[in-house]
């Protein structure tokens, strides 16, 4: 496995003080958290920050830690000495920690597994946790419905009654019309109760990947329509695409730069179906040849525009 | 083990973008007391209709709102006014990246 230099991830040398290793894991939290955060690595790095403090905010785990010695580099092949005595039966799960997140390798093989069985969900018959995930489908998936198949983790009692995270495999339909930021409940599919309690329910909160060509604001969908000057200036038709498959498109007469053109109930599906705007970008054509540049001419001694009448000049 | 292919698919019920959750319903899906929901209405965090606990009707986006504010409070240490402040900041950033077509990953 590889060895994880807790003192790099955090940010910190290694005779950090506490309050030094406490601010550092402040400064790149709030930096990294993926609620904040929209970098792709965000809930990866998040993770490996809440690792690294969970060892060197807790004395004793940091000495334990700083007996490997300093030699050690980050991403270094790691088995932990013949003579390491664990020690720390790990309780975790108080306050403070990131969901589910299981500890990487190294951190298990030097303080065990996290989690126990007392927290507090002992009572013989208790009702299973509610459980959320999000999801992420493509702008296409929500104007023609999806399935997913996911991979979830909760925490399930085994045989001498420590706590396991387990996983399990769902798939599950994304109906048609779902938009960002919504949520998708499925009865029963959360956390198993205890005993004789009901499961709970899982919670899927739906997040649109990032799209090359589309933004998404509520129902309604933008595209940038790029189009040549003849075509804005003399009216056209041209293929737009949707997310649906392409379409006509008559672009009007005289259409100046950023004009929205609306394709109505062609935005998200539903029962009040969203617009898609069409945005106008007009795109000059490059001269290449001795022939461009003669209609550019032609055009610069025929017509009278001036683009900075506006200003004055 | 199940193949994958073998699943069955599971349909779920998509909730409707509207005032329909009431405070014991919005605690059992964020796993957190009324007291901690009624210091976030209190704060302004979250905005119910309805006048008295009793009758509160939660919006739905209220839980992602509970649930990022959470969140912030125990990996980051925030209060609850700076909670607030984050997530109106956040809410802001996203209308702007939505504005200027913003792309994560590049």
């Amino acid at each position: 496995m590889e060895f994880k230099d807790y003192y790099e991830v955090l940010g910190v040398k290694r005779e950090a003080t506490q309050d030094e290793i406490k601010k550092g894991y402040r400064k790149l939290a709030r930096k990294f958290h993926p609620d904040v955060s929209k970098a792709a690595d965000a809930e990866v790095r998040f993770k490996e920050l809440g690792e690294a403090y969970e060892v060197l905010k807790d004395p004793e785990k940091r000495v334990a830690y700083d007996q490997l010695g300093a030699n050690w580099q980050n991403g270094q092949d790691f088995r932990p000495p013949p003579d390491w005595d664990g020690g720390f039966e790990y309780s975790g799960r108080g306050g403070g920690q990131p969901d589910e997140a299981a500890f990487s390798d190294f951190f298990e093989s030097l303080f065990g597994r996290r989690g126990s069985a007392d927290h507090g969900y002992s009572a013989p018959r208790a009702q299973g946790e509610d459980h959320h995930a999000k999801v992420f489908i493509d702008l296409e998936d929500a104007y023609l419905g999806a399935e997913r198949t996911l991979t979830l983790s909760s925490p399930e009692l085994d045989s001498d009654g420590h706590v396991r995270m387990k996983e399990r495999t769902l798939k599950v339909r994304i109906p048609k019309g779902v938009r960002s930021g919504q949520h998708i409940r499925l009865a029963g599919q959360g956390n198993p109760g205890a005993g004789s309690g009901s499961a709970g329910d899982l919670y899927l909160q739906i997040e649109f990947n990032p799209h090359s060509i589309y933004r998404v604001e509520e129902r309604d969908v933008y595209l940038d329509l790029p189009v040549a000057p003849w075509e804005a200036a003399l009216g056209a038709a041209v293929k737009a695409p949707t997310p649906e498959g392409a379409v006509d498109l008559k672009i009007p007469e005289n259409s100046r730069q950023g004009r929205k053109l609306r394709l109505k109930g062609k935005g998200i599906p539903g029962k009040k179906p969203g617009d898609l705007y069409v945005i106008l970008r007009i795109e000059l054509p490059p001269v290449s040849s001795e022939e461009d540049k003669e209609l550019y001419r032609k055009m610069a001694r025929e017509m009278a525009f001036n683009p900075r009448i506006k200003l004055g000049v | 083990m199940i193949k994958k292919e073998h699943l069955p698919v599971l349909e779920g019920l998509v909730l409707e973008e509207e005032y329909s959750l009431t405070l014991r319903q919005l605690c059992r899906i964020c796993t957190v007391q009324s007291e901690h929901i009624l210091e976030l209405v209190e704060e302004g965090i979250i905005e119910p209709r309805g006048a008295g606990r009793e009758q509160y009707r939660f919006h739905t986006d209220s839980l992602r709102r509970v649930q990022v504010s959470c969140r912030l409070q125990r990996d980051l240490g925030v209060n609850l006014a700076g909670v607030a402040l984050a997530l109106d900041l956040l809410d802001e950033i996203e209308q702007l990246r939505n504005r200027i077509g913003f792309k994560t990953g590049d």
